[in-house]
């Protein structure tokens, strides 16, 4: 193990070890614990300059019961929640199939299929942006939700495929034969042995994506306007607007919008990890 | 997947003045306000119905509650009609109102009046409602006809004005022992006795860039007079030239003395008045919007006061901006009828009176025959552009030249404010631009 | 064509139709229709367009006029795209500093203390705040008047500096906001790398007496070379991806300093003051191309490795 595990040196270099610890995390998460602070203060700390000092009361319920009761706030969420999780199971059964297409199957222009699919994962979105405006438009489908999901689910389809390929690549591969030489369809290969087999990768890939298409700003923004269709990344700059200069609002607002992701980790902690560190280790 | 029809009549009880969609559907209070309600006994008596699609940048609080107000007024009078409102960031809806033109055209949507429609006109987004204008009771606006009309026709409607001007901290001034100043020196005296005595001269904030374009144009249009403004807007005369170096040497002696507050270029238009309402800036040069945050901030009138710019050149007339503001149909309008018969709502002389209000926008009416409300900016900013504003009276530095002029133009003017020193290159960069963007 | 589903499973003894005799050659096909027919019409196809839409004059409305290299030469020559290319350039290389301060952290965490799984949730969950939140969280921690940033430099008897509004540091300071959960990315995959590290070359090395640095540096980084990769692709594509946090943080500003070119391209195709969607299709292929020197770069090492298994 590296570096050397502590518990082999000294007393003291524990003891200073475990203090270092929670003093480097204060440091590490101190933006964020600042917007904390901010959320619970009363509006009045703001403008009588008592920024950093002691709440001058505790205003907890009464600032995020703004946000939740008196603002478009829980309609924004609502709309993410419609565009993250269509799309998340989209890009599930999409890459299921193209990951299991590339993974078993050898033709000859396997490779070239995957690297359209990896390298489209990473071209940068200024590229696409005219055309895929244009297209949705075309479809009747600019500021609906739907037109939002469509594209996600295409662009994602490219880091899923790579995800799943890659995984189902190190399956053991006997395991298929046999059930070729069983007589079995392949769609049933597919269905009855393969899909099993994916669960652990499906699932750390849905919290991936959920958290990716969650975080989405641009396309939310080059595709959706309004209350009715943008999700809360592009909802939080009208919110703002609605309370320019009153932080412990904005702060508020804020923590809301980033919570979501933020739970779908701590309770999804291991595949969110598994998924993200996949290639990570050989 | 349209959630759009989705009837949404809880809001418009409690806390509908948060909410950005209403839906108003009043049917059971239709009749009775009708009555009540004369204000559109000329709405040719036609019978609404359908949707009717708004978009709005009024998402400041005031402005907000002003324009859910009409909606729930208009809602009540045709209550066949499905009144959609979506409120968006004025700054955003900036950047979002192509996009939405040409995209998802709603029935109406909020903008300014002169060169800033000219986009939208050449693109064909706008629809031409000159016919609205030839209604007999549009007599009433026929001072902001000027700015409404390109190309010999109306593509709009203004819904409020208001003056640009000096608001200032009287209380301060009292302290200070200063007048309100009516040159360039007096200025430059006044503000350095506030310096002397710790405080900022003038607050500003210039993240949006177009706060600066407001000290450039009472700069320009006082030292070099409303019409060549006008030109230089236009694109008739050169940025790198004698008499717009002028005026940026004088903007320079306010810079060098430090009269504005630090770090502007981080705040938004709002985030600058702290510094006046904490009294660690004397005044602001704003338009008279500020007036309702900054009494909501706790400014009484005993706090607060206003003044004309001065005169930089005394041969030179005084000349103010008085940007308006305005609803347009969108050329891709389901429901014209129904828009039209909103505009003709909003320039009625009755909710002229009442939307311009002190207690509401505060600003002032675009209907002649709507009263100023008796409120002291609005009387003091009425006066001064009907009878001391003899040179003329502009739009805003960013609705008079062309937008992506305007936008070239105003990063520069930060710039500037910033870094004084980079004028040469600033002045070439804007000829650049200008060369391209006018020649067009 | 058959559609699978209808097979029914006894045929294996019948006479073999044509679909089950090509079964192995058809079927891959078939799963793959979906995916890369969407892959196609969103992502492969608009790469082309934007390319072709490049070489026009068009407002999105009527119709593309074609200009040749009018767009790009009118690049050339604009201020605010070298602006935006040098933003872009220092974005690049500093991003990548995320990565040794991920392996840092990583260094630092990789131990077996009581509640250490807690602490590295704690240090990697930034990462999963989105960006727009993560540019709010800065644009405050930033700010002139009561940003904790200025307070503690005050602490030292520095500043006030307004970062995000003075063209010098502005950049820097987005970039460092970019960096924070860039890091803790790095720092979950230099963990997971940690973990498979092969205690017995590094006890191997250990008699040998290599110790701290050059145990490090000679034993650990070659064997977490998979994770230094992927952390490498992540953190370039992150970097010429900075859109969100400029556009929330400074609009570009002050004075259009901030910008980097996807911000630029967005500014001039879609704002108030564009629909230049030539022009702004002629920004995206530059960075396209930038993009694509590391796309290259990536299917390139793929490739090595595929031929290698």
């Amino acid at each position: 193990m590296f570096p050397k595990p502590i518990e082999k040196s000294s007393a003291g270099v524990r003891t200073a070890y475990k203090a270092m610890l929670p003093v480097a995390l204060l440091i590490w998460l101190m933006p964020l614990l600042a917007i904390m602070v901010f959320s619970v203060k009363p509006g009045a700390d703001f403008t009588t300059g008592n920024y950093w000092g002691i709440p001058s009361s505790f205003n907890l319920f009464e600032n995020y019961g703004k946000v939740f009761f008196e603002s478009d706030m829980p309609r924004y969420l609502l709309n993410s929640l419609l565009i993250t999780v269509p799309t998340v199971i989209g890009c599930m059964i999409l890459s299921a199939m193209t990951g299991f297409a590339l993974g078993i199957y050898r033709f000859r222009s396997n490779l070239w299929i995957f690297f359209m699919f990896v390298a489209g994962n990473f071209v940068p979105f200024q590229i696409l942006m005219v055309p895929v405006r244009d297209l949705t438009l075309d479809m009747g489908l600019y500021n609906t939700i739907a037109g939002l999901v469509l594209f996600h689910v295409a662009f994602q389809t490219g880091f899923c495929t790579l995800f799943m390929r890659n995984f189902i690549r190190a399956l053991p591969f006997p395991l298929i034969e046999a059930a070729r030489v069983e007589g079995v369809a392949e769609w049933r290969i597919f269905l009855y042995v393969v899909l099993p087999l994916m669960k652990p990768a499906l699932a750390a890939m849905a919290v991936l994506i959920f958290t990716f298409i969650w975080n989405d700003f641009f396309w939310a923004i080059v595709l959706t306007q309004g209350v009715e269709t943008q999700p809360v990344t592009a909802g939080i700059t009208s919110f703002n607007a609605q309370y320019r200069a009153a932080y412990h609002l904005m702060s508020a607002g804020s923590i809301v919008a980033a919570l979501p992701p933020v739970l779908m980790f701590f309770l999804m902690q291991k595949h969110f990890i598994a998924g993200l560190t996949l290639g990570a280790v050989k | 997947m349209k959630p759009k029809k989705k009837k949404n009549t809880k809001t418009l009880k409690g806390r509908y003045s948060m909410r950005s969609i209403l839906k108003a559907t009043v049917a059971s209070l239709g009749l009775l306000s009708l009555a009540t309600t004369g204000a559109l006994a000329d709405a040719h008596g036609e019978k609404l119905t359908g949707t009717l699609k708004i978009s709005s940048d009024m998402s400041n609080p005031a402005p907000r509650a002003v324009m859910e107000g009409m909606v729930e007024r208009f809602g009540e009078m045709h209550p066949d009609l499905d009144i959609e409102l979506t409120v968006t960031d004025r700054e955003a809806w900036k950047t979002q109102i192509r996009n939405v033109l040409s995209a998802n055209p709603p029935d109406v949507a909020n903008w300014y009046a002169a060169n800033r429609m000219r986009p939208y006109v050449d693109a064909g987004l706008f629809m031409d409602i000159s016919d609205v204008w030839e209604d007999e009771s549009m007599e009433a606006l026929a001072s902001t006809k000027g700015a409404m009309t390109l190309d010999g026709k109306q593509w709009g409607v203004p819904y409020t004005y208001y003056q640009w001007g000096v608001y200032y901290r009287k209380d301060i001034y009292e302290e200070l022992g200063l007048e309100e100043p009516k040159t360039f020196e007096e200025m430059k005296a006044n503000c350095q006795k506030i310096l002397d005595a710790g405080k900022k001269c003038y607050t500003i904030g210039t993240k949006f860039l177009w706060t600066a374009g407001g000290w450039f144009d009472y700069l320009n249009m006082r030292t070099n007079g409303y019409q060549f403004h006008a030109d230089l807007m236009a694109g008739k005369h050169d940025w790198d030239s004698p008499e717009v170096r002028q005026t940026f040497a004088n903007w320079r002696e306010l810079l060098d003395m430090g009269a504005f507050i630090d770090n502007h270029t981080s705040y938004s238009w709002q985030e600058s008045l702290p510094f006046l309402v904490s009294g660690d800036a004397a005044a602001i040069l704003k338009g008279n919007f500020a007036v309702a945050p900054l009494r909501e901030a706790g400014l009484d009138d005993d706090k607060l006061d206003f003044y004309q710019f001065p005169a930089i050149d005394e041969d030179i007339e005084l000349a103010e901006d008085a940007p308006t503001d305005t609803f347009h149909i969108p050329a891709g309008a389901e429901n014209p009828e129904a828009a039209k018969a909103f505009l003709r709502f909003v320039v009625s002389a009755d909710n002229q009176t009442l939307i311009n209000n002190g207690d509401n926008l505060g600003q002032l009416p675009v209907n002649a025959n709507s009263s100023v409300d008796d409120d002291k900016f609005l009387k003091e900013g009425f006066e001064m552009l009907s009878s001391n504003s003899p040179g003329g009276v502009a739009q805003f530095f960013d609705r008079d030249a062309p937008a992506e002029m305007a936008k070239v133009g105003m990063e520069g003017l930060q710039e500037f404010m910033v870094k004084p020193d980079n004028l040469d290159k600033i002045l070439a960069r804007l000829d650049k631009a200008a060369k391209r963007i006018y020649d067009k | 064509m058959t559609n699978p589903v209808a097979v029914p499973q006894t045929t294996a003894e019948r006479p073999r139709s044509w679909y089950k005799r090509n079964e192995i050659a058809l079927t891959p096909w078939l799963f793959l229709i979906p995916g890369v027919l969407f892959f196609l019409v969103y992502v492969i196809f608009p790469i082309f367009q934007s390319i072709s839409i490049s070489f026009t004059e068009w407002d999105g409305l009527g119709q593309a006029e074609p200009v040749g290299l009018e767009n790009y030469r009118e690049l050339f020559d604009d201020d605010a795209f070298y602006t935006s290319l040098r933003n872009n350039i220092i974005w690049l290389f500093l991003y990548l500093l995320a990565i040794p301060a991920g392996l840092f952290i990583a260094l630092f965490l990789n131990q077996t203390v009581f509640g250490i799984r807690l602490y590295k949730s704690l240090f990697f969950f930034p990462f999963v705040i989105s960006q727009v939140v993560v540019g709010l969280v800065f644009s405050w921690f930033y700010d002139p008047t009561f940003g904790l940033f200025n307070e503690i430099i005050g602490w030292f008897g520095l500043g006030p500096v307004n970062v995000l509004g003075d063209e010098r540091y502005v950049t820097y300071g987005i970039i460092a906001a970019g960096i924070w959960p860039q890091t803790a990315y790095c720092m979950i995959l230099y963990l997971t790398g940690l973990n498979a590290v092969d205690p017995e070359q590094v006890e191997a090395a250990r008699l040998d007496g290599a110790k701290g640095w050059r145990m490090l540096w000679y034993v650990i980084i070659p064997q977490l070379k998979p994770a230094t990769f992927i952390a490498f692709v992540v953190t370039i594509i992150g970097a010429l991806r900075s859109f969100d946090l400029i556009s929330i943080m400074t609009n570009g500003g002050p004075f259009g300093e901030s910008r980097v070119l996807s911000f630029y391209m967005f500014e001039v195709a879609l704002s108030e003051y564009g629909f230049r969607m030539g022009y702004g299709a002629a920004i995206a292929v530059i960075l396209f191309l930038i993009m694509m020197i590391f796309i290259t770069y990536f299917l390139w090492s793929m490739y090595r490795e595929e031929r290698g298994r």
